[in-house]
This record gives structure tokens, C-alpha cells and sequence, in this order.
């Protein structure tokens, strides 16, 4: 399974295993990962798991829907040009070591 | 009634309950477990319908809306045998692809943007709700608190007009109603529903709408093609119906748990920017909005049963907010439970739109409260209201002591 790192506002580092095809929220909700709050389940309809990701790594994300596009402009924290929606990243074997940057708010 | 109604061939094991009875309002707990227990489908022999109580199944019908539809009715009624009592609504009664275009013009007008800058004075409203109740010390919490605070920004903030909002809980009474069978409720509801339909079809016209609103909003996209003109009055309907009547059951059963659970209340007054996962744990413990069917469109099989084609299935979404499966202690109200997941607002292509208002009211309510209240002590009998499809109470009263007292 890849291991995906959560990188905390504080800087405290987290290292979860994700099962490929599970949301980056799932495995981070399911194991306990404070910070991602993940209101609506899952849906892409309350951008409350909002994350920054490594922007050396973006490339290896599948693209944004115009849905995401429009939710993470309300997001708690700034949106940034490496944010995005942790529900809508369904993890592949070429995210092992994917750094994921937990911001300050979720709400 | 077709064939598969009178003789199911169901080999699903068979239950008598009657989920749309006084004696379920009020004390639906006990059945939801027998339910669940029974198996992953039941069959509600007095209806002929399968119903799915446990989180698993409830999810999955939730998520699955090619086998699942919608656009047969989310009530009892199947809109393939018989005409809807309403023209059918733009978003809850349709599949995707035609539900996405509405459906994208309520998500951009309810987005979480728009809440930003909703939140100011829906705050503000908030407080002077809490402070006017302290100031009486004691009330009844549903229509002195669950009532009135939404009533005092949702009809504002869609654009409402002024004259005869006191159809608004009438109105949605009688939709929450119609989802369920042809029993007392339902009929009793449609037949007082004429005045209040007619207020709500005048309303929801271009003209009658204050500009700046969520209703004007709708109305806006029809300059740019995203819906007809004629679409947009049935789609601003949406939020008479659904907009008032859910965040009063919402609340009030927070309040009833905050009530019910004094440390719960304690660890919120203690810290309360806990407050929005209070309202969010209080939708899954109460689950305001109880059930929604669905309507099959090929032979599916659930848990080893085999459903035809064009059946209805009955989804008990706050069985499965309460499944064991899925819910550690699932009967405890705890505030800092981990809620993401639960069915309380549905799931999948339906899940409810309103969601990030419903929390807004919820979360700035139960914020100034948690500031500025003590104790809060029941202080009278307890009544529930009857709906098919809601849960809530009609009379909680209450005394509450200030915060410094
Ligand atoms: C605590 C409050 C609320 C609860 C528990 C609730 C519950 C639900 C549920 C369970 C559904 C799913 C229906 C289905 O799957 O067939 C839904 C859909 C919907 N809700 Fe809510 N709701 C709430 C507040 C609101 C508010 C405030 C609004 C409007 C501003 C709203 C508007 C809608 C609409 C239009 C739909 C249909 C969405 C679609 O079919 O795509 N709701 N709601
Ligand atoms: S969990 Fe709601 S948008 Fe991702």
C-alpha cells in the first residue's frame, strides 16, 4: 500500500498506509488523522477536507472537476494553487510518498 | 398494484412494522433494531415494499441511482402508475443527467462561498435569538428556539416575501407528509394543502422575490441558459419546501440532546467552537429527515434477495445512523464523535444541498448558546409531532439559567 505523509500547520509529520483506490480522506478519517473533517462523507459537496500538496507533486493527481474547481473557492483556509479535496484523490501505486499539507481550518 | 406488490416471491424475512404509525414516532429505536437484525432486507408486508435499515445497504441503495431511482418518486407513491400529487421537483424527484443541471444551480447558490458571506448575520441573528430567551428564562424550545431562529433568517435569506411566511411550515408539513403511505397524516395534509400551495406558487415567481436572495439567484440562471424560465419557479420551490421545516427538526434536536446529555452541554459550553460537530452528531442521533424511498429499475439483489424491477425500496436512514456495524456505542449523543459518513443528510447524487446552510444556522445557534447559557433543565411534558418522513418534537419546554449564574 503507498504510504501517503500528512504534514500538520505545526509541522508534525504522520505516515499512513492507503489501500489503492481509497480517497486520500478515507484513509486519513478512517486511521484517526485529525484536520480533515470531511463533513459531507465523501460527495465533493462541503470542502471541509481541504489539503495543500506538495506542488512538485501535483502532477501526479487526477484532475479537478469543475465541481472541486467551485468548492475550493470557499474553502476555510486560502485556496492556494496546490490545494485540493482529499475525497477527490483516489490513491495509486505512483503516490507512495505523497506529501499532503494539512491547512489550519477545515470550517 | 402490480403483480410483484400482491405476491412478492420475496424471501426476504417479513416484517409487520408500520414505520409511518404514532406508535413508531414515538419510539422508533426498538424497530429500527428488530429491522436491522432481521437481515440486510426486509420486507414491510402492510406495504409491499423492501426496506433496507442497516448502514451498509442503506449506503449502498444511497449511492447506486442507475439500479435506485429517484425520478419514480422518493415517496411511496410510484410516479410510473399514478400522477404525482405536485409537479414533480426539478432536483429530489429526477436522475442524472436532467438532475445535474438543476442540481448545479442550487450547489453554486448554497456553495460554501456563499456562506461566508452568509455567516455575519446569520451570527448575529443568533445572538439575539439566545439573549431574548434568556431574558424569559423559560420557554419552549421548539417554537420560541427551533422555530424561530431559522424563520428569522432562512425566509430573508431566500428572498421571501414578506406577507404570508406563515405558510411555510404548513407547506413543508404537507410534503414531509406525502412521502409516505395514503394513512391519516397524509390525507389530513393534502387536503388543507390548496392555500398553502398557492402561496408557495406565487412566491416562487421572478417578481415576488427580493433581489440578492437564494431565489433571485435561480431565477438569475436562466439569463444565462443554465435552466428554462419555467424551470426556475419549480426549482426555487425546492427551498420552500426543504429549507425551514429540516433545520427546525435539526436544531431542536440538538437542543433536546444537549437537554437529555448535561455532559455533552458541559464539554460544549466548555469549548464551544465544538458546536458545529454538536449539531452535526445531533443529526445523526435524531435524524430529522427519518426516510426516503427509492425506486428500482432492473432486478437487483440486496443481501441475497431478489428485488424486481420497479419495486419500491424504503431507505431508514436513521436506522442506519444508529447501526452498530458501522457506529461505536451508536445510542450515545457525543460531541466529539467522528460523524463524517453518516446518512442524516443522505449520500450520493441526492445528498442534501442545503447541507452547509443547515450547519451554518446549526453551528452559530448552539455557539451563542454554548456562551451565553447554564444549565439547561426540561421543565414540562415532552411532546412529539407526527410526520411521515420528519422526526422532531412539537413541544420541549424548557428553563435555562444564564451562563454566570
Ligand atoms: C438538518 C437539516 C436538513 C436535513 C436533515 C436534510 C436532509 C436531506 C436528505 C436526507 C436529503 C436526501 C434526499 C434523497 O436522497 O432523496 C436532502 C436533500 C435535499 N435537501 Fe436537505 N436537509 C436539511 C436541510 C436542508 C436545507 C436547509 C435546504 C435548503 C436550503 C435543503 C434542501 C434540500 C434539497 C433541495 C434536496 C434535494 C437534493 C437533490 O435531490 O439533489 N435541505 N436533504
Ligand atoms: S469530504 Fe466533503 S468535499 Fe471532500
Amino acid at each position: 500500500m503507498p504510504n501517503i505523509v500528512f504534514v500538520h500547520p505545526d509541522g508534525a509529520r504522520e505516515e499512513l498506509e492507503i489501500a489503492e483506490g481509497t480517497s486520500v480522506m478515507q484513509g486519513a478519517t478512517a486511521q484517526g488523522i485529525d484536520g480533515i473533517v470531511a463533513e459531507c462523507g465523501g460527495n465533493c459537496m462541503c470542502a471541509t477536507c481541504h489539503v495543500y500538496i506538495e506542488p512538485s507533486q501535483l502532477a501526479l493527481l487526477p484532475a479537478m472537476s469543475e465541481e472541486e474547481d467551485a468548492l475550493l473557492d470557499g474553502t476555510a483556509s486560502e485556496r492556494r494553487p496546490n490545494s485540493r479535496l482529499s475525497c477527490q484523490i483516489a490513491v495509486t501505486p505512483a503516490m507512495g510518498g505523497l506529501v499532503v499539507n494539512l491547512p489550519e481550518r477545515q470550517v | 398494484m402490480s403483480i410483484a406488490h400482491t405476491m412478492p416471491g420475496s424471501s426476504a424475512p417479513v416484517s409487520d412494522a408500520d414505520p409511518f404509525s404514532i406508535e413508531f414516532f414515538e419510539d422508533p429505536h426498538r424497530i429500527h433494531d428488530e429491522l436491522r437484525e432481521a437481515g440486510p432486507v426486509v420486507w414491510l408486508i402492510r406495504y409491499g415494499v423492501h426496506a433496507v435499515a442497516r448502514y451498509a445497504e442503506v449506503h449502498a441503495v444511497l449511492n447506486d441511482w442507475r439500479t435506485f431511482c429517484s425520478s419514480r418518486g422518493v415517496g411511496m407513491d410510484d410516479y410510473a402508475t399514478g400522477k404525482p400529487w405536485r409537479p414533480r421537483s426539478l432536483v429530489l424527484e429526477t436522475d442524472p443527467p436532467e438532475h445535474d443541471r438543476a442540481r448545479a444551480v442550487l450547489n453554486k447558490v448554497l456553495s460554501p462561498a456563499a456562506m461566508k458571506r452568509l455567516r455575519e448575520g446569520f451570527a448575529a441573528a443568533a445572538e439575539r435569538t439566545v439573549d431574548e430567551l434568556l431574558e424569559r428564562g423559560s420557554f419552549d424550545a421548539i417554537p420560541d428556539l427551533a422555530e424561530a431562529y431559522p424563520l428569522s433568517v432562512f425566509p430573508d435569506a431566500l428572498g421571501m416575501p414578506q406577507g404570508g411566511r406563515e405558510h411555510v411550515l404548513p407547506y413543508a408539513a404537507v410534503v414531509f407528509n406525502s412521502f409516505g403511505p395514503d394513512n391519516e397524516l397524509r390525507r389530513e395534509a393534502l387536503a388543507d394543502a390548496a392555500p398553502h400551495m398557492a402561496w408557495v406558487a406565487e412566491s416562487c415567481q421572478r417578481g415576488s422575490l427580493a433581489p440578492g436572495g437564494f431565489g433571485a439567484g435561480i431565477h438569475a440562471a436562466t439569463d444565462t441558459g443554465e435552466i428554462t424560465p419555467d424551470e426556475a419557479p419549480l426549482l426555487v420551490r425546492s427551498l420552500f419546501s426543504a429549507g425551514v421545516d429540516t433545520t427546525v427538526n435539526g436544531i431542536g434536536a440538538a437542543v433536546y440532546c444537549l437537554a437529555r446529555f448535561p455532559d455533552q452541554w458541559r464539554k460544549l459550553r466548555a469549548d464551544p467552537s465544538l458546536a458545529r460537530a454538536a449539531f452535526e452528531e445531533a443529526v445523526r442521533f435524531e435524524s430529522p429527515v427519518q426516510t426516503f424511498f427509492r425506486t428500482t429499475t432492473r432486478p437487483v439483489e440486496i443481501g441475497g434477495v431478489e428485488v424486481g424491477e420497479g419495486e419500491k425500496v424504503l431507505m431508514f436512514l436513521g436506522a442506519a445512523n444508529r447501526d452498530p456495524r458501522r457506529w461505536e456505542r451508536p445510542d450515545e449523543y457525543d460531541i466529539a464523535r467522528r460523524t463524517s459518513g453518516h446518512v442524516g443528510f443522505g449520500n450520493g447524487v441526492h445528498m442534501c444541498v442545503g447541507q452547509l446552510l443547515a450547519r451554518l444556522e446549526g453551528e452559530v445557534l448552539l455557539g451563542a448558546m454554548a456562551r451565553k447559557m447554564g444549565a439547561i433543565e426540561i421543565s414540562g411534558p415532552v411532546r412529539r409531532r407526527y410526520n411521515n418522513t420528519l422526526r422532531g418534537l412539537a413541544s420541549l419546554p424548557v428553563a435555562v439559567q444564564p451562563a454566570n449564574a
